[in-house]
């Protein structure tokens, strides 16, 4: 494997191949972030609807989930790329495709969010659902509103099981961002692409881009690791390790 | 310039689709019978006893798991090639076709994930089935092959099909290399008419309704096969 | 038992004499397609009028054409008239890897032929004369390169195309702001939906996409060449006993006048799907490849220095 190719002055923009490099995975990590941003917030909200006893409630968050859950991500991306300025009035679609600045780059992070939302939606549902029946129920009875149960013991628990759950979806979304290549976000996978196209470095750009991915896993499975030791709960289940 | 929702186009595109969709479901269900098998296998190695089995296949494993899979539809489809080309140590050997790389790169790729489905659920079964059946005499692979595996493979049915939807799902990535699989029949249909409104919205559809109700048959399976406790 | 044995003997030295021989009549591709029963073509989805899908979605063109001649001679070479002849679609960016890699024999599409192309692949004769240029909208006012200072401009990834435009990009410093796509129906496809304001390619696929287009008088193709492109067949590297075949072939489709016939089938003529006329007469470029089949290429970034 010979590496020095990176070092050579890339065929167009100035830099070098090793700055293309850079600039793909600064656009992984900021539609990633900004993904997830949106993800965990609607997913929050909707994973919490889901298990109210109010139907109009529930109702909308189920069908949210189920939507964008049982399409597959490259055709969200299409949609929200190609098909959603078509169907817009007229101006405001001219605007998302001339005016607003990245299209390409917006497209993909509400896709790639409210497609992961519905994943991180069914996580929190499922952690608050596992917080057995009898801690609301003596809740309730020690006088609490259905609200201020949410507030003190169903959210602070929910969330603490299903850190490891949210993580594997976090790290989800960096390999996830990748699909937004085919709508021309040029990130790591699509400069690992281009570059290989333009120095015939097929294997060594390639293993570069796996190590850049496996890195990121490393690196925010160490983070939310932390985050789980700090926020665990002595004597709990699911803390022991 | 989209004058009108045209059902036209759709319907003059069907059978070239379903030509489509029969290249996505064959790449969905031998990527899932081949991601299984060898998923099966890494799980034994990731559950054994020697660190010449478990090391490589955990790297195997945590490796593929860090990677996006259109990183490794790359790999494979640009690199497989030329790996059966040192294997066989033939210049001209027989490329292996577009549709082949794909299989191997969504079978190796689903087999890390299937081998951590599967490593729970081989763990799931309660120790005292392993040791009743060497107490009964039987050797390892007996213990695994009649006792162990079919508890397991019980319990997972409905992951392993959730999984096969997802994979089924995934398996609309191969448009990045310009194969035509369903989706890749319908952006082709898409661009030539310059109907994307149309062809991506039925794209979605037709995937939307598909998943629900493989989601949902899987449901009901789950409550009917789970064993009692 | 004895003329067992003779007979044996027999047959050994027989083999021993034929082996060598085939070994020498049949070597890479040829070899390969003999073994596999086999020859894969890989075609275009939407380089008109060379290589794309009618309306059966089966690949048509001047370049099938040209590749079917050279599939008919390597039946009779082969003594293979049942050989059977596989499709396989191929994008700007996949077909050179596709190629080496043995999953196509031939790509026979809408290639230029360069020289920094020649170090993974080798070309067949040029078959077509063309060079970049733009497509645009009438009715955004692009009259001109410059006019792209600042703009959004579409490219196919992995054309010569590509190239050309970005080295012309950075030389007069446009800071153009650049799009890829995968293939050049859905560039087009970019400027029609305004997503970008042009789409620099050969100028005689943007012909063909203009008219391929519902409103074809919306656009117009400007510009002066920003490269060269001769148009080839691709064939594996270091495999001279297919190139002669593949050579031959187009050589003597060149002798014989039969491109004639082809290029007016596809070039002056209605074509399927939508039956429309390129009028396109054979330009001075080709003539003079048609006169001297050669197969050299050209620099990678068009007319610019790079």
């Amino acid at each position: 494997m010979d590496f020095s190719f990176l070092s050579q002055p890339a065929f167009s923009g100035g830099g070098t191949y090793l700055d293309w490099v850079i600039s793909g995975i600064k656009w992984t990590l900021l539609v990633s972030i900004l993904a997830w941003i949106i993800a965990f917030t609607i997913g929050s909200v909707l994973g919490v609807l889901r298990t109210t006893r109010v139907a109009w409630l529930r109702t909308p968050a189920t069908a949210y989930v189920e939507l964008f859950r049982n399409v597959p991500l490259l055709v969200q991306m299409f949609i929200w790329y190609f098909v959603v300025p078509e169907i817009l009035p007229k101006a405001l679609g001219t605007w998302m495709k001339q005016g607003m600045p990245m299209p390409e780059f917006w497209s993909a992070v509400l896709a790639l969010g409210f497609y992961t939302a519905s994943r991180v939606a069914e996580q929190v549902r499922s952690g608050i659902q596992s917080i057995p029946a009898g801690q609301t129920q003596a809740a309730l009875a020690t006088g609490l509103t259905m609200p201020q149960v949410y507030r003190h013991l169903l959210l602070p628990m929910g969330y603490r099981i299903v850190i490891p759950p949210l993580t594997s979806e976090f790290l989800t979304i960096f390999k996830n961002s990748s699909v937004a290549l085919t709508i021309g976000v040029l990130e790591m996978t699509a400069q690992a692409r281009t570059i290989s196209e333009y120095t015939f470095r097929t294997f060594e750009i390639f293993s570069l881009a796996t190590v850049v991915y496996v890195l990121i896993t490393l690196a925010v499975t160490v983070l939310m690791e932390f985050v789980e030791r700090h926020v665990r709960v002595p004597g709990y289940i699911g803390t022991g390790k | 310039m989209f004058t009108g929702f045209d059902v036209d186009v759709i319907q003059r595109a069907l059978p070239y689709l379903w030509q489509g969709m029969l290249f996505s479901l064959g790449l969905t269900l031998l990527a899932m019978v081949g991601g299984i098998i060898l998923g099966t296998v890494l799980a034994l190695m990731r559950l054994s006893s020697y660190k010449v089995l478990t090391l490589p296949a955990g790297g195997y494993v945590n490796l593929l798991r860090s990677t996006p899979l259109i990183l490794v539809i790359f790999w494979f489809y640009f690199l497989v090639p030329i790996a059966v080309k040192q294997i066989t140590g033939n210049p001209y050997a027989s490329g292996i076709g577009p549709f082949y790389s794909a299989l191997i790169a969504f079978t190796l790729f689903e087999a890390a994930y299937y081998c951590e489905i599967i490593r729970a659920g081989i763990q799931s079964v309660p120790s005292g089935q392993v040791n009743a059946a060497y107490a009964l005499g039987l050797n390892y692979w007996q213990a695994m092959i009649r006792v162990v595996l079919p508890q397991a493979f019980r319990n997972m049915v409905p992951i392993l099909l959730t999984q096969g939807i997802i994979l089924f799902q995934d398996t609309s990535l191969v448009y990045v290399v310009g194969l035509t699989d369903f989706m890749g029949a319908a952006s082709k249909v898409a661009q030539r008419d310059g109907r994307l409104v149309e062809m991506y919205l039925f794209a979605a559809l037709v995937y939307f309704i598909f998943c629900y109700f493989a989601s949902y048959f899987v449901k009901h399976l789950h409550t009917r096969i789970t064993p009692p406790r | 038992m004895f003329r067992f044995t003779h007979l044996v003997a027999a047959i050994a030295a027989a083999s021993l004499l034929t082996a060598p021989v085939q070994a020498q009549e049949l070597t890479g591709t040829l070899k390969k397609i003999k073994d596999t029963g086999v020859i894969k073509v890989g075609h275009r989805d939407a380089s008109v009028p060379f290589s794309y899908l009618d309306d059966q979605q089966k690949p048509i063109g001047y370049g099938m054409d040209i590749c079917a001649k050279i599939v008919d001679r390597v039946k009779a070479e082969l003594k293979m008239p049942n050989l059977k002849v596989e499709f396989v679609p191929v994008t700007s960016q996949t077909r050179i890897p596709i190629l080496a890699g043995g999953n196509i024999d031939m790509e026979c599409g809408s290639t230029t032929n360069s020289v920094e192309r020649q170090k993974q692949v080798a070309f067949a004769p040029t078959y077509f004369v063309t060079g970049t240029k733009i497509i645009v909208k009438k009715s955004s006012g692009i009259k001109g390169y410059d006019d792209l200072k600042g703009r959004t401009v579409v490219f196919t990834q992995g054309t010569t195309n590509e190239r050309a435009m970005k080295a012309y990009n950075d030389e007069k410093k446009l800071g153009i702001n650049f799009i890829p796509s995968k293939d050049h129906a859905e560039s087009f496809l970019a400027v029609d939906t305004g997503r970008a304001v042009a789409f620099p390619m050969d100028d005689i696929l943007l012909y063909g996409l203009k008219a391929g287009a519902k409103n074809p008088n919306d656009f117009e193709v400007i510009g002066e060449f920003l490269s060269d492109d001769p148009y080839a067949i691709m064939l594996r590297k270091d495999d001279p006993a297919f190139k002669k075949l593949v050579d031959d072939t187009v050589a003597g489709l060149y002798k014989s006048g039969e491109i004639n016939k082809l290029y007016t089938k596809w070039f002056e003529s209605k074509i399927p799907p939508k039956g429309i006329n390129l009028s396109f007469p054979m330009s001075d470029g080709l003539k003079t490849a048609i006169k001297n089949p050669n197969d050299t290429g050209v620099g990678a970034c068009g007319r610019m220095k790079c």
